[in-house]
């Protein structure tokens, strides 16, 4: 056969086997990546949709650092039973602030895409403490630990400035008052209207019981707790997204 | 001076490690640093001990360099046991919760250890040291670059502890199977170009007019890692003395890159590079050609280009736009066929020998994991059809698709090699027993089934529980009841787990006594020798 002769000559040489394979492996990753950068649906903004406040961010990294995405999706997908047990399927728009996503790829245990607001504080840390102790079933790791470290960051504005080179648009108002937002969010005595302002539906007040230091569980839980609250689907339009 | 260089440049890095050590930003990146600082430390020590001022002795540039070699085989076997184990270990925490210990030892930590343990230390390690084996010979050429191949391999060391220290200290980027921070991600990049300058350097030089088809395999794995690895990665860091990175991608792009990424670390690692191995071990070992050749050529071209397209089968049913799921899933499905072009090719090889199988454990391991290789090529683009999808994912039933890739093909092929290069890197005769090899091979296999078996059912099970309806149009069960049913199946996935890394167990020993000389004295196989003869 001729092709398979012609072959021969890739065989003989190396630099034209290293081109050829490299050339043959770009193509799909750039017909599939490449259009999501500009199509309408993937890059739509949805009213509610802000960047993290800083407890929130400083609880997502933890989130990431504890690998809670190794056994929990943030991916309500559009079927009936999970629509029913988790709310509203999960929009692209809301996941456009992530880096990196958590949509996560196991369900060891249920979906949080949507767990904001669905238990109260206290609930929340006595699970992470001894998740026995309020759901027996439960196989999850405890993670009482965290209400006994402080948040010990020296200069939380740099991770706000990281994520505005990414393009989140943290605003300069924002990155100013990164680390004062980061403590008065779990402060009950605070004055928080600056940052209810910049954070419009932030939870504010005391999560973990101890309103004496802020701790990594209070960072933990305000981020758990804002989940999937920001899309208010009372007034989102889901025909306005058909194509 | 015997390594003057290296012990300035190592004695300077551990230095500039133990002032990161003091001026990093967070916690966990000082604790990364001392780890670096003693890691550095400790190899600069050895080099003193081990330095000369004599002259070295001329290095005979026709002979092939095994050095790195013999050290790949042994850090294969221990990262092997090492990664098993923590397998092991997190399967049982899943039945016993309590086993996690907060917080260096949470499922979510150790998690990533287990994953990265025994695709990019065991798996990686193996495909090192089977490549730079194969390309010398095939090549009929010594390693290119001198020290290279030490560099090489000491320097993917470096960050196989630095990536699993860190995972226990807390330091992820949270994409699987490319977990390591920024920093580490650094190294990974210089040594990564480093092992393709190293091969394709080798290549070049050789003294055959082809490229063994091995050789492309192993080529086109290390492009294409390259390529995955630094777009996957990229990402910003929040300060450059800390460990904390944001990714330069976000949601959805993010998603389908991370996945663009986890598919091919399965595609391109776990298997065009296995491929690679197979078509030189087998063969050998089988004392046969390879089956078709014509088939190598349309099966390698095809099972790249294809590859590349099925991340997203991933993220079926979520945010990510239709026709790049449906995509996804035609390429996947597509995949089936250069897939079993290669199983054939394998198994093909083995025409006129098929009688070894009776007497060669060797050979049975290599076919087992062809067999196996197969199988798991059939059930994924099973598995990337969305209705099956809708049912499969987010289940354990993909957790036992991986294992029998990963134990079946991945860990027989590599173990079938490493049975094969050993007694030769060494100049033994034989390995210490091949009777211990049969013991692996059974101990191996029924893990394997096991383990699979287990996870079939209980994903179906799981996925059937959260989609169940009463009459009445109620959901049957709480996510709680699904999470009590999976109990019995995780107990049952440790043991097939613990019967695998028992195998594993055997096969240290047997590689060990082997290396240090002895061997065992034993019948041989049954029907390896005429009976005749035996009666005599």
């Amino acid at each position: 056969m001729r092709l398979m002769n012609r072959h021969a000559v890739i065989e003989k040489n190396a630099t034209l086997l290293l081109l050829g394979s490299l050339l043959v492996v770009t193509i799909g990753g750039i017909v599939e990546i490449a259009p999501l950068f500009y199509l309408d649906n993937t890059i739509e903004k949805v009213e509610g949709m802000r960047p993290y406040s800083p407890l929130e961010l400083v609880g997502r990294n933890i989130y990431v650092r504890e690998g809670c995405y190794l056994c929990h999706s943030q991916m309500i997908r559009p079927f009936r039973d999970e629509v029913e047990r988790y709310g509203h399927y999960s929009l692209a728009a809301e996941s456009m602030y992530d880096h990196p996503f958590q949509w996560g790829s196991k369900r060891t245990g249920p979906d949080l895409a949507r767990v904001g607001d669905r238990y109260s504080n206290l609930w929340h840390v006595e699970h992470l403490t001894d998740p026995r102790s309020v759901v027996p079933e439960s196989i999850m790791p405890s993670y009482g630990f965290l209400k006994d470290t402080p948040i010990a960051v020296k200069d939380f504005s740099t991770h706000l400035v990281a994520n505005r080179r990414v393009g989140v648009p943290y605003s300069d108002d924002m990155v100013a008052n990164a680390n004062a937002d980061l403590m008065a969010q779990a402060d009950p005595n605070a004055d928080t209207s600056g940052l209810e302002a910049r954070y419009p539906k932030a939870r504010i007040g005391d999560f973990d019981g101890d309103p004496q230091q802020v701790t990594e569980m209070d960072a933990l839980v305000s981020y758990l707790q804002m989940l999937g609250t920001l899309v208010d689907f009372k007034n989102y339009d889901e025909t306005a997204g058909y194509r | 001076m015997k390594f003057g260089k290296e012990i300035v440049l190592l004695s300077l890095f551990a230095f500039a490690a133990l002032v990161a050590a003091g001026a990093g930003v967070n916690e966990p990146f000082r604790q990364h640093m001392w780890v670096l600082f003693f890691a550095l430390a400790g190899f600069t020590a050895i080099l003193l001990r081990n330095t000369e001022f004599r002259p070295a002795a001329p290095i005979d540039p026709s002979a092939y360099m095994d050095g790195p070699i013999r050290y790949g085989a042994i850090a294969t076997m221990f990262w092997g046991v090492i990664g098993m184990l923590v397998g092991v270990v997190i399967a049982l925490q899943l039945a016993y919760p309590d086993l996690n210990i907060q917080p260096w030892f949470n499922f979510g930590r150790l998690r990533p250890l287990h994953t990265s343990g025994v695709v990019f230390a065991f798996g990686g390690n193996a495909l090192l040291c089977t490549s730079l084996y194969v390309v010398q010979r095939t090549c009929r050429a010594r390693l290119f670059g001198g020290d290279l191949g030490w560099f090489v391999f000491w320097g993917y060391q470096l960050f196989i502890v630095m990536a699993a220290t860190g995972y226990l200290l807390g330091i992820t980027e949270s994409r699987e199977y490319a977990e390591p921070e920024w920093y580490v991600d650094i190294w990974l990049t210089i040594v990564w170009v480093a092992y393709l300058i190293l091969f394709l350097g080798t290549i070049l030089k050789r003294k055959e007019p082809h490229i063994y088809v091995a050789n492309w395999f192993y080529l086109s794995f290390i492009v294409t890692i390259a390529m995955l690895h630094v777009v996957n990665n990229l990402s910003m860091p929040a300060s450059f003395l800390g460990s904390k990175s944001y990714s330069a991608f976000s949601g959805v792009q993010d998603a389908l890159t991370q996945w663009w990424y986890g598919h091919n670390a399965v595609g391109f690692f776990l298997t065009a590079g296995f491929l690679g191995m197979m078509y030189y071990f087998v063969p050998k070992q089988a004392n046969r050609p390879v089956y078709s050749y014509r088939l190598s050529i349309v099966h390698f071209w095809a099972i790249i280009f294809l590859y590349i397209w099925a991340g997203p089968h991933h993220l079926h049913y979520t945010a990510l736009p239709d026709w790049a799921q449906t995509l996804g899933m035609v390429f996947s499905i597509m995949l089936w066929m250069p897939s079993w072009g290669g199983m054939i090719n394998g198994l093909m090889t083995l025409s006129g020998a098929w009688d070894k199988l009776r007497t060669d454990p060797i050979i049975r391991m290599m076919v087992m994991a062809i067999a196996f290789y197969g199988m798991s090529t059939f059930e994924g683009p099973m598995m990337s059809i969305k209705t099956v999808n809708s049912l499969s994912h987010y289940t354990d039933w993909t957790i036992g698709h991986v294992h029998s890739g990963a134990l079946g093909w991945v860990g027989m092929i590599s173990f079938g090699a490493l049975y094969y290069m050993v007694p030769k890197l060494w100049n033994r005769e034989r390995l210490y027993s091949l009777r211990l090899v049969t013991w692996h091979f059974w101990l191996a296999t029924l893990g394997i089934v096991v383990y699979a078996s287990v996870m079939w059912v209980s994903g179906i099970m799981q996925g059937l529980m959260w989609r169940e309806y009463d009459e009445q149009g109620f959901l049957v069960y709480s996510f709680a009841e699904t999470v009590a049913a999976m109990h019995p199946y995780y107990i049952m996935r440790a043991i097939g787990g613990a019967m695998y890394l028992s195998g594993a167990l055997i096969m240290a020993w047997n590689i060990a006594m082997t290396i240090l000389g002895y061997r065992r004295e034993e019948d041989p196989m049954p029907g390896s020798v005429p009976a005749l003869q035996l009666a005599r």
